[in-house]
């Protein structure tokens, strides 16, 4: 098997073409997917690889295209579908969360769902209106659906066949920042990862940093930084939004007595609100420290040139550290 | 615009036009067809009589548009997928969901859409957000398609389904891939209290098919033998590759639009009296009365016979225990996931805390 560098682009790209080419009852099906490869070319090849019938071009509506895939999917295929952007998913939010999340419970198990939303997300490409949000929090909120974000080449790989092999509806995430960014050596090796664990990117024992896809960039940044004044940071990719690795994110705060949580999103009803809680209620007596949020304010993502004040940044996560640090 | 074929056989008088099918011609078929919407006819009633004396939910009553579901139970093959909206027992039945799941379902139980028949194993369950269902049709009949296999999904909507973009982008969408798929508008006339002519300014709902590429038609639903007919030829069509129909069945919603609705707050009695004139059972009895095929025994042991079956079906359901509590997390994932483990045990710690205490957890 060859090794060779793959971005998380590519990455998204050769599982893709693995699971298609070891399960007959993948499908894929989006807008613009097929002869055009997908508008960030994570589709191409595709339908030269496996055919018309199983790359499908849909109409161009995204509602349609999430309740064509429910029906495909209580048929037993796996349906993969693109929401083009994830601003765009919004009209699909009915089928998604009537039926997508409750199939296979309204139905005693005996009808199922297990198909996968794809979806580019998150800010920080200069990208038109629209096309920046990260509302993993709006998915998270339901029951029967697991949410996943990507961070690196080999995540997106594992995470993504993990979630096709999945029995129920993932909807699996894809910064588009770091679409391009830091190629890494992969695998073909058609290895899955778990859908409900955190990675550990970075071990340390003087406090704990949360985060999950773009904002991963900078929150490793700002670990750094840290390392510079022997400061040891420990860095946990969250990568599985619903459900919450809780056993881990408990361990390490336990560990580290101090936590900072770096979130994209808005911060209002956002998954780091969640940790929170969760934290606060299993090692209250063992932290050192408020858990801080950094997150965004509660603004759309705005058009790109004041993007950069809407993203999270190095400074803003040291100063929280900084706050963390200090306490106590 | 040129007019859509609208397709009626049977009279409301009883009249069967010279140009109906061969089949109409037969006893057999027809005393099927009447016995199976007197069947539906009294479980209905059964149910809403179960609503009022609070043993079962709220429920949504088919009564006057039973051949709609009859022709469609009677026309789909066992491979077939049905995919149907809430007002559907009619066809349910036939496809082999047992009274005792649509008792269940309606009475408060998810083991209802558990449908046991092989027939109505792959079919969907009944589907109460507006139109959504379309979709999931167009998607069986993807499957189909790309597995070669000759089988139709035949999808069901109410008449205020049409304005929903579901429904749009589910006929788009079939007319673009030629899907096997047949949509059945059973337009009852009243979407709860808004009549049709406010619903939308097209003449027909069958017209919405043209902007689809689609054929579209009109046939009275009131007329089983019209519906069967027309069945035949989408079902056909749909099979053999030729893409997608939709039928606007014209009938009539006689009851209210569920048991939690009053129909007197918003239509007049004087056009559920003419409604009542046009309703599909009577006219087939006279149809077949008058050919000597049916008389006043022959009502009175079919009556009987299906009382009781229901009486059974009733008792049957009634005897069935509420699911353990487990249950609420059995089958929200395929199993429930580690990292939630501590939701369910939350759950269960409290009931045996209150087993203890002697509390019902009902």
């Amino acid at each position: 098997m060859t090794e060779r560098s793959y971005s998380l682009l590519e990455a998204v790209n050769l599982a893709l073409h693995r699971a298609m080419h070891d399960d007959p009852n993948v499908v894929l099906l989006g807008e613009d997917i097929g002869v055009n490869g997908g508008v960030f070319r994570a589709t191409l090849g595709l339908r030269e690889a496996f055919g018309l019938k199983r790359v499908m071009d849909t109409p161009l509506a995204e509602n349609m295209i999430a309740g064509l895939s429910i029906g495909m999917a209580a048929q037993g295929l796996r349906p993969v579908m693109e929401i083009q952007f994830l601003g765009f998913i919004y009209a699909a939010m009915e089928q998604l969360v009537s039926h997508a999340s409750r199939l296979r419970n309204r139905t005693c198990g005996r009808l199922s769902c297990p198909l996968v939303v794809r979806a580019p997300m998150g800010a920080g490409i200069r990208a038109p209106e629209h096309h920046s949000e990260s509302v993993e929090a709006l998915f998270a909120h339901i029951p029967g659906l697991r949410v996943v974000v990507p961070s690196s080449p080999a995540r997106a790989y594992g995470l993504l066949l993990g979630a096709i092999d999945d029995p129920d509806p993932v909807i699996f995430l894809e910064p588009t920042r770091l679409y391009r960014m830091n190629p890494q050596p992969l695998i073909d090796d058609g290895r899955r990862l778990p859908l409900d664990s955190c990675f550990t990117l970075r071990e340390g024992s003087d406090l704990t940093l949360i985060s999950w896809g773009g904002a991963l960039v900078e929150t490793l940044q700002a670990a750094e930084r840290l390392a510079e004044r022997g400061i040891a940071a420990e860095v946990i990719d969250l990568a599985s939004i619903k459900p919450l690795d809780l056993q881990t994110l408990e361990a390490s705060a336990r560990k580290t007595g101090r936590v900072v949580i770096v979130q994209e999103a808005p911060v209002s009803g956002g998954i780091a609100a969640d940790i929170c809680a969760a934290l606060y209620e299993r090692v209250w007596f063992e932290l050192q420290a408020p858990i801080m949020r950094v997150c965004a304010p509660d603004i759309p993502p705005p058009l790109y040139r004041l993007e950069p004040l809407y993203m999270p940044e190095v400074g803003e996560i040291l100063a929280a550290c900084e706050r963390v640090l200090d306490f106590g | 615009m040129q007019d859509l074929p609208f397709t009626r056989f049977l009279a409301a008088n009883g009249q069967l036009a010279s140009d109906a099918p061969a089949w109409s011609a037969e006893s057999q078929p027809l005393q099927q067809l009447y016995r199976q919407m007197v069947l539906t006819r009294l479980f209905d009633q059964k149910i809403v009589a179960l609503q009022r004396t609070g043993r079962i939910g709220t429920f949504a009553p088919a009564l006057g548009q039973e051949a709609i579901g009859v022709a469609i139970g009677s026309r789909m093959q066992a491979e077939d997928v049905f995919v149907p909206y809430y007002r559907d027992s009619a066809a349910q039945l036939m496809r082999g969901v047992s009274m005792e799941e649509i008792l269940l379902y309606w009475g408060g139980d998810e083991r209802g859409s558990d449908y046991r028949a092989a027939s109505a194993v792959q079919d969907f369950p009944v589907c109460v957000p507006i139109a959504t269902q379309a979709l999931h049709a167009c998607g069986v009949a993807t499957a189909f398609r790309i597995r070669g296999e000759h089988r139709v999904a035949v999808t069901t909507c109410g008449d205020g389904a049409t304005s929903k973009g579901d429904f749009l982008e589910a006929l788009n969408v079939a007319g673009a891939w030629q899907l096997p798929v047949v949509f059945v508008i059973n337009n009852n006339q009243w979407a709860i209290s808004v009549p049709r002519r406010i619903q939308c300014a097209a003449p027909t709902l069958a017209q919405k098919a043209l902007g689809a590429g689609i054929p579209g038609e009109q046939v009275d639903g009131n007329d089983v033998i019209a519906v069967c007919e027309r069945l035949d030829a989408a079902l056909q069509r749909a099979r053999q590759g030729k893409g997608p129909t939709l039928l606007e069945c014209l009938t009539y919603r006689l009851g209210d639009h569920t048991t939690a609705d009053d129909a007197s707050r918003y239509r007049s009695e004087e056009e559920v009296r003419q409604a009542w004139r046009e309703e599909p059972i009577v006219r087939l009895r006279t149809l077949l009365a008058g050919r000597g095929d049916w008389d006043e025994a022959r009502e009175q042991a079919l009556v009987a016979d299906a009382q009781l079956r229901l009486q059974q079906a009733v008792e049957r359901f009634e005897a069935i225990a509420p699911r353990a509590p487990e249950a609420l997390f059995e089958h929200v994932y395929a199993s429930w996931p580690q990292a939630l483990a501590e939701q369910r045990e939350t759950l269960l710690e409290r009931l045996r805390r209150q087993a203890t205490q002697g509390v019902a957890h009902d």
